[in-house]
């Protein structure tokens, strides 16, 4: 475990004795007490992540909103200072390169926030692909992050940040704002990946430990407990948002994926945009369906699904599924030919060998 | 590293078994040790009664939140009992693996193989040894 990287919350959580795992490199808590006891603490009362493995990079520069508004599908151009956007970034065949939210902080400055994984991969396509009088800069190391998740978040951000706390509860979901912590400037979102109200907290290094403890202390009286990655994949997966490396990659669109939402077409140029475009008009041939499970078994990535009309035509493929703790049911998600697709079609999943029945279903899985 | 009761039989792949001998038959379950490593149980697959099984072969899987994990019959015989009740409450693997969340009932084809399994304290070696490497 020499090898894996550490977050400047690493001792602190070692002490709540979490178990940790290699998650892509970084040495990170998969569970304290248990991934179903912490996902309902998260959906009943609140919880906090250790993010930190998440990249920073800061596009900044007179021309830096136009840059990167040429790089992203969504609509930077549209933000105002203090907002944020999800946003896929595209290669120009449409393929997903990354999902990032993008914060503008200035007129010149805005941090566009990617996957651990991915982190190496975005500095670099931003830095070739942004043009403009702007730079690009890999700031992660410089940072820690949290994610404040649960009903309760907002009492606990009202505690631990008295007067600045209340304000910023009471934004809407994708604006941030800064508070100082110890002398050093910390940006909190109103971002998360849970579903839940809650807020997600960019720190500088020096500050983590004394904004650790800031949540913590302000946290006891609202039974705020620390939540591992198992906990965050489940309670992602049942509002269906998308994990790249499972659901998106870059041999699948954001048009195949659902989330063509975050794609500002009316743009007149972004990477991607002729291919998506293209897309639009014929029609894609797979779609990402969530779907419930009507027999046993739980579907996991890469496990095949049928038609159940001919049980020999493979008709997709598993990219994410868990039993969902707040459903008591198993959910799934997974790539389906058209017209497979449709919402109420049953699926046979191949679970290890025997062919279960699913159902496609609306998502997210679970209605907030 | 969990409990180990003494006077049952144990797999180096983290199963229990205890005979009873008047009836002939032979429990099996998951020990402390992997169900802990496990994490939360939320789903088990276990074989039809009947079923012929081989020592070693796989007659079942739990899933855990995160992961699938095969189990692996401690010896061969043939399935005579499974828990039912897991197919409700498969939690129960992770919270009490020794007694309610007992997995099937088989009975041996040798009654020999049972006494070749580890003993209790053989186990706790080995797990021990586990954690150390």
């Amino acid at each position: 475990m020499s090898d894996l990287k550490t977050t400047p919350f690493f001792e602190l959580q070692k002490q709540l004795e979490g178990r940790f795992v290699d998650f892509h490199g970084w040495n990170l808590p998969v569970q304290f007490n248990g991934i179903i006891e912490e996902h309902r603490h998260v959906r009943e009362k609140v919880g906090l992540f250790d993010v930190s493995h998440m990249g920073e990079v800061f596009v900044r520069g007179p021309e830096a909103v136009a840059a990167l508004d040429r790089v992203v599908t969504n609509s930077v151009a549209a933000l105002e200072d203090g907002q944020a956007c999800y946003t896929p970034i595209c290669r120009p065949d449409g393929g997903i390169v990354d999902d990032v939210i993008v914060y503008r902080l200035a007129h010149d400055e805005l941090l566009v926030c990617c996957n651990a994984s991915n982190r190496e991969k975005d500095f670099t396509w931003i830095r070739q692909q942004a043009r403009g009088e702007c730079e690009v800069l890999d700031r992660s190391d410089e940072f820690g992050q949290l994610a404040l998740q649960g009903p309760r978040a907002p009492e606990v951000l009202a505690a631990a940040f008295p007067g600045e706390g209340a304000e910023i509860a009471s934004l809407a979901p994708f604006r941030h704002h800064s508070v100082v912590v110890g002398g050093h400037t910390v940006l909190i979102s109103t971002t998360g990946y849970t579903g839940e109200r809650g807020f997600e907290f960019y720190i500088p290094r020096e500050a983590c430990a004394t904004a650790w403890r800031t949540l913590w202390s302000a946290g006891a009286d609202f039974e705020l407990r620390p939540i591992g990655l198992g906990a965050r994949d489940t309670l992602r997966l049942e509002m269906r948002y998308c994990l790249y490396g499972n659901d998106i990659d870059e041999s699948t669109t954001p048009l195949e994926a659902g989330i063509a939402w975050a794609v500002a077409f009316d743009k007149p140029h972004f990477i991607g945009r002729e291919a998506l475009l293209a897309a639009r008009e014929h029609g894609v041939a797979r779609r990402l369906v969530g779907f419930r499970m009507v027999e046993r078994g739980v579907p996991r990535q890469g496990y095949a699904l049928y038609s159940p009309d001919d049980e020999d035509l493979r008709v997709g493929e598993v990219t994410s599924g868990t039993r969902s703790p707040s459903l008591g049911e198993s959910i799934g998600l997974g790539y389906v030919r058209v017209p497979h697709h449709k919402r109420g079609r049953r699926l046979l999943v191949d679970v290890r060998g025997k062919r279960r029945l699913a159902k496609i279903v609306r998502t997210p899985f679970l209605r907030r | 590293m969990g409990k180990i009761p003494e006077n049952i039989r144990y797999t180096r792949d983290h199963e229990w078994a205890a005979l009873d001998a008047g009836a002939g038959l032979v429990t099996v379950g998951i020990t402390q040790y992997a169900a802990e490593k496990l994490g939360d149980v939320v789903f088990v697959e276990l074989p039809e009664v009947g079923t012929e099984v081989e020592a070693d072969e796989t007659y079942g899987s739990v899933e855990s939140t995160k992961a699938v994990s095969d189990l692996f019959c401690p010896l061969a015989g043939k399935i005579e009992e499974v828990n039912d009740g897991l197919e409700d409450n498969p939690e129960l693997v992770s919270e009490d693996p020794f007694d309610e969340g007992w997995l099937m009932k088989l009975s041996p084809r040798d009654i020999e193989d049972y006494s070749s399994l580890m003993s209790s304290e053989d186990y706790e070696a080995f797990t021990a040894g586990l954690e150390n490497e």
